[in-house]
Formats: C-alpha cells, sequence, structure tokens
C-alpha cells in the first residue's frame, strides 16, 4: 500500500473583513460544498473530519461540537485540532497513512468581525501571572520580535516595508484577495506606529473568512480529478516564556520546515522549493520565515527582498496570492487559505496570480502571537 | 434483603418527596479566599451574525411566527431554519410557516439556577417538538403556566408527550429573539382545525 497522501479539494469563501449576510455555518457549507465539488466527491465519501477552531475565537465552549452539520459530518468521525491549521492538516495525514480512512476533510473558518474584543482574547493568551498583569497590548510581542530580528540582521526598515508593497501588489492579481493595492515604502513606513518599529500597515487586516481541504489517500486520489501531493509535513513549538524564547528567529518554522523537508527528501530547499505561501501576519514574520525555511541565508533574505527575488515573477515567488497582507489575516483559517493558495499554483490555476513553474511549493504557517507555534508543508504535482 | 416484588408495568411510579436543597449562595469572599490564586476577569464581547436562516426565524419570532424550512429532497421540515439540510447537504430553502404548538420530548423540573443557586419554584427546561415538523426537530425552552412547585405537583401536569401551546410576549416588547416566546404551556384540550 502506498502511502502518499494528496490534497485532492480546496474550497474556500473570499475573506472579508465583515460578513454579516451569513453566519459561520453558511459559510462552513459553501466551502465544504465548493471542496468536495471541486475533488468530485460527496460529504458521504468522507471518512473522517478535522474542524480547525479555537473557542475564545467562536465566543462558544467546545465549539468544534458545531462543526458536523456544514461538513456533512453528522454521525461520523469528527475530531479537533485547537491548533494551527496545518496541524490539522498533519492529523488528516496521519489518519490516512495510518489507513483509518482513504478520504479526510479538514474545515477551518474564523468570525474575526464577531470578536468585539479581540484584545482581550490575546490577553487571554499571556501567562496570567507574569505577563497579563503589566496590561500592555499584546501587539508588544510582535514589536520585540521585529525589534529583535532588524537588530540581529542588520535590516532595514525598507526591507519590512516592502514585504507589505509586494504582496498587496501581489493581491491584485488575485480576485478574491480583498486588500490589494499599490503602496510605496514611504506610504507604508509613514503608517501609525502601534508598537515600534511596528506599524498599521505591517499589520494583515483581520478578515472572516472559511476554508475546507480534501485529502486522499494515494488511491483515492487516483480517481479525483486535480490531486496535488503532500510530499512532507512538520510542525513545532518553541517556548512559551517571552523571556526565554528566540526572538530574533522563528525557530518554530526551523524546526517545522526540517522536519519537512525530511520526509519529502528534499536537501537543497532554496533550489528544490519553486514559490512559497509562508506567514505574513506581521510583515517582518516573511522575513524571519524564510530563513527558517532555509530559503535563504540570513544575510541574504534583505537582498533578496529589495531586489524583487519574491516577486511574483522573481526567481522565488513569495506569497503570490497576497498573503494575509493581501487577502486578510483568517485567524486559525490562515494555513489553510495559504495551502488552498498553493494548490491553486501547482495546478496551474492562480489565473493573473500564476507563477512559472510553480511545481514545489512550500507553506509555512504560524499560530500568531504570543505563540512561537507553526507548521511546514511541502506541496508538488508529482 | 427480600426483593418485594415487581409492580406492574404499566402503575405509574411515585414521584419523589420534595426535598429542599441545602445551603446557600456562595460568596465573594468565598470565591476569592484561595491562598495563591491570580485573579482575571476576563471582558470578552462578541456579536455572533446569524446568517440567513436563522435572522429570518428570529424576524419571525417578532411577528409571533414560527417559521421552518422543509428539504426538497428528504422531505424534513425543522425549526429554527437553516441554509442547508445537514444530512443531505443540500441547500434548504423551502419556508413554511409552523403552528405555535408542539409536543414535549423530554423536560427535566430544576431546583437550581444556571449558576447552581437554590430555586424555591422550579425552572422546567424542556424540548419542544413543533407541530408540523419531522420527527425530534425542535428547540430548547422552558414549561410554564404549570400550579405548584414540587415534584409531585409538576409531574401531574407535565410529561413527556403533553401537548403544549406558546405563550408570546406582547407585540411591543418582543426584540426578535427565541425570549420572545415567554414559556409553553400544557394544552389540555387542543382546538380543532
Ligand atoms: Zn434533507
Amino acid at each position: 500500500m502506498s502511502d502518499r497522501v494528496a490534497v485532492v479539494g480546496v474550497g474556500a469563501v473570499p475573506p472579508r473583513p465583515l460578513s454579516v449576510d451569513r453566519s459561520y455555518r453558511e459559510l462552513g457549507f459553501e466551502s465544504a460544498t465548493r471542496a468536495y465539488g471541486d475533488a468530485g466527491v460527496t460529504h458521504q465519501d468522507i471518512e473522517s473530519f478535522i474542524s480547525v477552531c479555537e473557542d475564545f475565537h467562536e465566543g462558544t465552549s467546545i465549539t468544534d461540537e458545531y462543526t458536523p452539520d456544514q461538513l456533512g459530518a453528522v454521525l461520523r468521525p469528527v475530531h479537533t485540532i485547537a491548533g494551527d491549521g496545518l496541524q490539522g492538516v498533519a492529523a488528516a495525514v496521519m489518519l490516512i497513512r495510518t489507513g483509518i480512512a482513504d478520504l479526510v476533510a479538514v474545515e477551518a473558518h474564523c468570525k474575526t468581525s464577531n470578536i468585539l474584543t479581540h484584545e482581550q482574547v490575546l490577553a487571554m493568551a499571556l501567562d496570567p501571572t507574569y505577563e497579563r498583569a503589566l496590561r500592555v497590548t499584546p501587539h508588544f510581542v510582535a514589536g520585540m520580535e521585529m525589534r529583535r530580528y532588524l537588530h540581529e540582521t542588520g535590516s532595514p526598515e525598507d526591507a519590512v516595508a516592502m514585504v507589505v508593497v509586494k504582496n498587496r501588489r501581489h493581491a491584485l492579481g488575485n480576485p478574491v484577495a480583498a486588500y490589494g493595492g499599490i503602496l510605496s515604502p514611504d506610504d507604508v513606513l509613514a503608517s501609525a506606529t502601534v508598537c515600534e518599529p511596528l506599524r498599521e500597515l505591517e499589520i494583515s487586516p483581520n478578515s472572516d473568512g472559511a476554508v475546507v481541504l480534501v485529502l486522499a489517500s494515494e488511491e483515492a486520489a487516483r480517481r479525483t480529478p486535480k490531486p496535488v501531493w503532500i510530499r512532507g509535513v512538520g510542525w513545532a513549538s518553541g517556548s512559551p516564556w517571552l523571556a526565554g524564547r528566540s526572538w530574533g528567529q522563528a525557530s518554530y518554522a526551523g524546526v517545522a520546515a526540517e522536519m519537512a523537508y525530511r520526509m519529502a527528501g528534499i536537501t537543497q530547499p532554496d533550489r528544490e522549493i519553486r514559490f512559497a505561501e509562508i506567514d505574513d501576519t506581521y510583515a517582518y514574520k516573511e522575513l524571519q520565515h524564510l530563513e527558517a525555511a532555509q530559503l535563504a541565508p540570513r544575510a541574504d533574505v534583505t537582498r533578496m527582498v529589495m531586489e524583487g527575488d519574491t516577486r511574483r515573477d522573481g526567481r522565488l515567488p513569495v506569497n503570490p496570492s497576497g498573503g494575509s497582507l493581501g487577502m486578510g489575516y483568517c485567524f486559525d483559517a490562515t494555513a489553510l487559505y495559504r495551502t488552498a493558495e498553493a494548490v491553486r499554483q501547482i495546478r496551474g490555476e492562480a489565473g493573473r496570480a500564476q507563477v512559472a513553474q510553480a511545481t514545489t511549493g512550500l507553506v509555512v504557517s504560524w499560530r500568531g502571537i504570543p505563540t512561537q507555534s507553526g507548521g511546514a508543508l511541502v506541496l508538488s504535482a508529482d | 434483603m427480600a426483593r418485594t416484588r415487581a409492580k406492574p408495568a404499566i402503575a405509574r411510579a411515585q414521584a419523589p418527596p420534595y426535598v429542599p436543597l441545602r445551603g446557600h449562595p456562595l460568596n465573594e469572599e468565598e470565591f476569592r479566599g484561595q491562598v495563591g490564586s491570580t485573579a482575571w476577569a476576563p471582558r470578552l464581547e462578541y456579536a455572533w451574525d446569524a446568517g440567513v436562516a436563522i435572522s429570518r426565524f428570529l424576524d419571525g419570532l417578532r411577528q409571533g411566527k414560527i417559521y421552518g424550512v422543509r428539504c426538497r429532497r428528504c422531505g424534513r421540515t425543522v425549526t429554527p431554519p437553516r441554509a442547508f439540510c445537514e444530512l443531505d447537504f443540500k441547500p434548504m430553502d423551502e419556508w413554511v410557516e409552523l403552528l405555535d404548538t408542539g409536543t414535549i420530548n423530554t423536560f427535566s423540573i430544576c431546583y437550581v439556577t444556571w449558576d447552581m443557586k437554590p430555586l424555591r419554584v422550579p425552572q422546567i427546561p424542556a424540548v419542544i417538538e413543533i407541530d408540523g415538523t419531522s420527527p425530534r426537530v425542535g428547540f430548547l425552552h422552558l414549561v410554564g403556566g404549570v400550579r405548584g412547585r414540587t415534584v409531585t405537583e409538576i409531574r401531574r401536569q407535565v410529561r413527556a408527550g403533553l401537548p403544549v401551546r406558546a405563550v408570546w410576549k406582547p407585540p411591543a416588547k418582543r426584540e426578535g429573539a427565541i425570549t420572545d416566546i415567554l414559556y409553553f404551556e400544557p394544552v389540555r384540550k387542543r382546538t380543532k382545525k
């Protein structure tokens, strides 16, 4: 029996800052309908379902209990990953490789607009005894990471601004991206300071959305029209302690990428990976993640971004979809949006966002502040 | 101990005697007197988008009507309405106006509040299957209009399978919420249609 696993269906609704017209159930139903149709399967063909969600983001305890209806999963095997989206994908890979299921659906959604006090949710994620009592906006964690990254690498703030310029421009080529725009680095640097050195335009705007992916064993994938193969998957967590973490680099992403590369048999990531959909919740994160995934040595990252290597037509296109900066940040669903966009690239379905020779792609995810948790996924056309 | 002879199955079991719960509500001091604890009061606020189906349902309640939807594929009629049939996985958009009567599926007589404080007059949460819907379709509400407060008194009047009818708030006080129905009261004789 083959132990290869493929993504055979993707379905998503366009992320938007508001979605007052529909409930999360209705958004999820649309995404699932699209994903099952894309894979050429029905809800009854899916043998196991995974929901990626967090109670505080939903305002409902045991929120995953509300998932089955919109996936067609009533009285079927369902379980939850309250973590990063790629951890949900990894769980699906395990279900398939252990022979428990041949077809698995992974779901994530977010109604960021329904959380009226998001800063309170973030505050709840800080250690209650040591950190919360100081009453500082949790964005400070990002400000401190960015400060240390710039300090260690000597990168100019322009490089961070250039990530925003690039991803917002990429978003113009993606018909479902909400935040396409033509900006200059000066526009970005002139935006309001949130937690210096972090600026407003360097933070991805929160958006509502829903994504469903269908994963399949090789045997089941051969019966579907457009399989994209998962060659490697990895995930890792760093330290929860603010004082004890590696502020200047995304060490969790380094470990996750190594794990995924080992499984994929990739020894020279900078040559074998042809494009990347990488977490850019904060613009500096894209730089950290490029380095962590060994797509560029630390000393070269700034130059690559400044010289346009990471543009859609560059040597290593990064976030040709627009990333979270261009499409919106969808909390728990972010990693699945990145994965869905990478699948579209490899299928050659990305339209004006299409990069040339998108044969092998990398997805890097991050669980968001204040975590040091993330994942990596290597996807390939064969 | 000798076994008592089993009563015939049709005999109604005696309702247990009403025993008032002992105790009192916990006070602030009792909650917060712990040594070595760190307190944090979350101030979390949400405003959930009700969506297509539930928005119309809530609007119906404001008008004193219970709306449902029928699935064109499996034929089930359900309320609260939903935009899709969770069994057939197809859109569900044939709207029907239902009666405000139904049947108790199950219920409980609760002598504590939702935050576990003793109650002398009990709350009676029940699942009401609304008339005109398919089996096991309905919603959680309260049973009211019942005399007495002891288990014996209430069980004489409330049982699974009992027909009930909605008692509504006056129109001016309705706000498009499930609480626009105050409670469901027992119907002793159903009016002919
Ligand atoms: Zn149906």
